[in-house]
Order: C-alpha cells, then sequence, then structure tokens
C-alpha cells in the first residue's frame, strides 16, 4: 500500500476502546420505501409531508421521532442522553438543532453534507470512549426541502440529467454507549477524519465524481495507517456516490492497488430500483444513515457480516458557491463498525438436534 | 480449516451482493432482454474507458469523468420535445379556431387563445401535471407560452409557506425573473435599433 505523500505520511486513524453501537432507528420516506430496502427500515412515512405544513416541519418531525425513536428502542429514559450529534442538509442545520430542543441533552450540531453521519459516529465513538455515557449521532435530510434549496421548485417542468442522483428522504439515529447495554452490540473500532479535495469538478449535478477522489483518498489513508486490506473486511460501504460515483472511485482505488470489485457496495446505489427514475441513485445526508442503521446493523448482529467499514462522503458546496464558479470541494469521513456476536456453541447443538431429528 | 473460513466469507460476500448491489437484478430479470442489453452495453463502456486512462490524477481528471458519465440521448430528447412541443401548438391553434369561430377578431382570439394556455398550464402546475410532463419533454414544455406559466407558478406554489410577501411575493419571480429582465433589455435595445437605422 502506497503511503499518502501528500500529508507527511502522519497517521491519522484513530482506534476506539468502548464505543458501542447499541442501537439503531431508521425511517424513510415513501419513495425509499418502495425501493430495494424498503422492507428493511423502522419506520416509513405514508406521505411526504408527514401532516405537518411544511417540508421543513416534517423533517424535524422525523428527526424527533427518530431521536425518541432509537431511545426508546434502547429501552432508556431520555434524560439518560447525554449528547446529540447530528445535522441535516438545511441552511444553518435548523431541523437537527429544531428537534433537539425537545430533549433534555446536550446538542452538538455537525455539518459535512451527506457525510455527517460519518463525521457524528466519528465525534460520538470518541466521546463515548472516554467522557460520555450515551451519546445519539443522527443525520438526515429531506427531498423536498433540499430540491427546494439547493436546485429548482418541486412543480417546475425540467430536464434531469441523467447524471443527477436523488435526495433521499429519511432520517437515521445511532445509539452509541460505553458499555454494552445489549447483547451482540457491534463495536465502533476505529475512524478516519478526512481531508476535503477538490479535483475540480464543477458540475453541481455530479457530485459522485466530486466526491469520489475523497474517498479515494480516506480510504487509503486508513489501510496505510492500519496496514489492513480490502480482504479484512466483509464489506466496505460508501455513502452517496452514486453508480457513476461507484465505478469512478473502483477506477481510482484499482491505481491505489486496492481492488474493490468484490465486497464493496454504495448505499445510495442500492436505495432504489432502476424503474424508479432515480438515475445514480440516492444522495444526501440520509443515504448512509438509514443504510447503516437498518440492514447493516441488523447483519452485523446476526453475525452474517463481522465487519464493515463505512465512508460517508460530503460535497461541501452551496448553491452560492456554484452560481460563483467555484469548483466542488468533497470530504470523506471513514468509521469501522466491528460485528460482537459470541459464537456461542449453543448453534453447534441445535444442529445437531435437528440432524438427530432428520435421521428418525 | 482456512478453505472452509474463506468458503464461508465468499458466500457472505454473495449474501451482500444479493442483499445490497444486485437485488435490482430481480427486476431486470422480469424486464425485456433489452434492460439487460443496455446494463451489458454500460458496462463496456466503463471498462473501455477505464483502459483508456491508465493513469488518473487531478489534471486529467475532467477529462476522465466527461468521458466515463452517461450522456443524455439526443435523439430521444429532441423527438419527445417536438411531439409535446407540437401539441400544446396545436391546442393553441385549436383555441385561435374556436375564438374565431365564436366572432372574435383575428389579433383578438390569438391573444385570448395564448392567455387561455397560460391560465391551462397555471393549473396543471398546480395539479402537479405539468413536472411530470416536463421530466421527458424538456424543451418542448419549456419554450412555449406554457413553460413560462409553469415557471411562475411553480415558485408561488412552492414559497407560499413562507408568507404572502417574504415568500410568494420576493419568490415568484425567481426563474422568470431573468427572462423578464432579458427580455425587456432586448426590447429596448432593438427598439432603439430601429429608431435609428431602420426609420419610419
Amino acid at each position: 500500500m502506497t503511503k499518502n505523500l501528500e500529508t507527511g505520511m502522519r497517521p491519522r486513524t484513530i482506534r476506539f476502546e468502548n464505543a458501542y453501537f447499541s442501537e439503531g432507528f431508521s425511517i424513510v420516506g415513501p419513495k425509499e420505501l418502495r425501493g430495494k430496502l424498503g422492507d428493511r427500515f423502522d419506520f416509513a412515512l405514508l406521505n411526504d409531508r408527514f401532516d405537518q405544513k411544511t417540508f421543513e416541519k416534517a423533517e424535524r418531525k422525523m428527526f424527533e421521532t427518530a431521536i425518541d425513536g432509537v431511545v426508546s428502542k434502547s429501552k432508556l429514559l431520555p434524560i439518560d442522553v447525554d449528547a446529540i450529534l447530528g445535522g441535516d442538509l438545511l441552511n444553518q442545520i435548523i431541523s437537527a438543532s429544531y428537534s433537539a430542543r425537545k430533549s433534555p441533552a446536550s446538542f452538538l450540531g455537525l455539518y459535512n453534507a451527506c457525510g455527517t453521519y460519518a463525521e457524528s459516529l466519528l465525534i460520538g465513538a470518541a466521546m463515548v470512549n472516554k467522557y460520555y455515557k450515551n451519546v445519539v449521532c443522527l443525520s438526515g435530510s429531506h427531498f423536498s426541502s433540499a430540491e427546494r434549496q439547493y436546485r429548482y421548485p418541486l412543480e417546475l417542468g425540467v430536464l434531469r440529467s441523467p447524471m443527477t442522483q436523488w435526495t433521499c428522504t429519511g432520517v437515521g439515529a445511532t445509539l452509541l454507549t460505553d458499555t454494552e447495554i445489549r447483547p451482540n452490540s457491534p463495536r465502533v473500532t476505529a475512524g478516519t477524519a478526512g481531508r476535503v479535495i477538490d479535483f475540480g469538478i464543477k458540475d453541481v449535478n455530479n457530485m459522485g465524481a466530486a466526491m469520489a477522489p475523497a474517498a479515494c483518498d480516506t480510504l487509503r489513508q486508513f489501510f496505510a495507517d492500519t496496514g489492513k486490506t480490502v480482504d479484512d473486511y466483509d464489506l466496505i460501504l460508501t455513502g452517496d456516490l452514486g453508480k457513476l460515483g461507484k465505478e469512478i472511485l473502483m477506477d481510482l482505488a484499482a491505481q491505489e492497488g486496492i481492488d474493490l470489485s468484490k465486497n464493496y457496495a454504495d448505499c445510495g446505489a442500492a436505495l432504489y430500483f432502476e424503474r424508479q427514475k432515480t438515475y445514480q441513485g440516492g444522495s444526501g445526508a440520509a443515504c448512509s444513515a438509514i443504510v447503516t442503521n437498518s440492514i447493516i446493523l441488523d447483519s452485523l448482529r446476526d453475525g452474517s457480516m463481522k465487519n464493515v467499514l463505512l465512508i460517508g462522503t460530503g460535497a461541501l458546496m452551496s448553491p452560492v458557491s456554484a452560481f460563483q464558479g467555484e469548483s466542488i470541494a468533497a470530504i470523506a469521513h471513514l468509521v469501522e463498525i466491528t460485528g460482537n456476536v459470541d459464537e456461542s456453541p449453543v448453534e453447534v447443538e441445535n444442529n445437531e438436534d435437528f440432524k438427530s431429528e432428520e435421521n428418525k | 480449516m482456512k478453505n472452509v473460513d474463506k468458503e464461508n466469507k465468499n458466500s457472505q460476500i454473495g449474501k451482500v451482493e444479493k442483499t445490497l448491489n444486485f437485488k435490482g437484478e430481480e427486476s431486470l430479470e422480469q424486464s425485456p432482454e433489452r434492460d439487460i442489453h443496455f446494463a451489458a452495453k454500460k458496462k463496456k463502456h466503463y471498462e473501455e474507458v477505464s483502459r483508456k486512462f491508465d493513469k488518473i490524477d487531478k489534471s486529467n481528471y475532467k477529462t476522465y469523468v466527461f468521458y466515463k458519465s452517461p450522456k443524455s440521448s439526443h435523439f430521444k430528447n429532441m423527438f419527445w420535445a417536438f411531439v409535446i412541443g407540437g401539441l400544446i401548438c396545436v391546442i393553441g391553434q385549436a383555441f385561435i379556431e374556436l375564438y374565431k369561430a365564436l366572432d372574435f377578431p383575428a389579433e383578438k382570439a390569438s391573444a385570448l387563445a395564448s392567455s387561455t394556455l397560460v391560465l391551462l398550464a397555471a393549473l396543471f402546475t398546480g395539479f402537479g401535471i405539468y413536472d411530470l410532463l416536463g421530466r421527458f419533454a424538456g424543451a418542448g414544455s419549456t419554450i412555449p407560452i406554457t413553460g413560462f406559466s409553469n415557471a411562475v407558478v411553480a415558485p408561488a406554489l412552492e414559497f407560499r409557506c413562507e408568507g404572502m410577501i417574504y415568500g410568494l411575493g420576493a419568490k415568484m419571480f425567481l426563474i422568470a425573473g431573468p427572462v423578464i429582465v432579458n427580455g425587456v433589455a432586448v426590447s429596448v435595445l432593438i427598439a432603439l435599433l430601429t429608431l435609428l437605422f431602420g426609420g419610419a
């Protein structure tokens, strides 16, 4: 593995001893419900508005539901939560911060565009490792509110470019704890905070291409720091590169000697069916959060996956910077989540029983 | 023992692929061969591009992305723009003929037909139909006067929740505004030119 010359070969990976990924909660919109992973989520909205007057209020209510959901699922009281870390895509991250006003916990607002979830896991794990007991990390986005802030009004008839992605509606919340409050909880074992990378892409429709170099850089840094390889992981998961970004990252990584053809998936590309006309798949701050808190958490708990690398990618642009002709800067944070399943002999005994029954 | 572990791992990877990567292939199998053909074509294109660029770095990244990105089908876009745009114009002409039949003078009939089209487009925008039309018709639904109506009504609906003045009033001409400003500026320019050179 080549060392990163630009960063002076400084290791940037942090290790965590006791950060348990205790509980997860995912809430999604109707389009995601009809998508590929539709049956895996905890809660789905039947209409985009969530019975609120505006889409912003709907997004806020989704955040509130997610915080309540993850706390009640883990059988804690709201007062047991020490801090909430989170963010969303709206200006001044209003959804996450307004939803935290009903909670007695302290709140830290984060923004890394679509990489917010990975960032919150990284910071949350660091805090739980030493200072706090229970921390809720969350991130989410809403298609309609994000669309009107970043692009056009909803009802405007415009032709979408085949490179665009669909901002997904949803919120994913995770409870990190310093002790194992539930058996078989996965652990957050390591994390690499990313650098801001800009390869000069200016097309706001092509976020995947802007973010792929950042993801590649962070991945390379992590492998150089830890000495691990792709084969050590059951799944490498990027946030919202989309189908095109996925192909680009595979090419970029192949140059660095990282072969991603076997066990690599992208949350955005995995969310929707082809017939849903999202073109390159999903994007948005919710993307990695809802996938991690549903299918990935389940797989880590039942032992079908042992360890997962989550790379949250974010395009750090705004409509202002885009109109002023700036290129899109991108960031990627990496979190290593390791399953903690006891390989107890109970299963084997059960199998033998089953076999003996078969023999009869 | 190691081999067994490896096999287990491979089967796990297979499971991951089934759940995450390739679940869409179920729908591919149901759909006609055309989809499979296109998927294969896309894959071939991706592979060709990656072979062409053996070293990707900051300097040639933009070119690489340009080759790698899917292009929109010009023929398909133009065909639908032609059909839908033409259809809107036919409806407009039908209205002109209708108003003429109702004994309006020719000039008034065309003005009335335009306003009827604007009204209809505004209504369809409100019902949420016009954006579905625009999603595949493109310029066919943007260029006629109905597109202008859509560009005014869509932001008005969208920003209504910020109040009548700071929302609706301020944001209504968000998209149509530049068209009006440039239209007025160019018309003044042309009027001046006609005054200077065209004579009366």
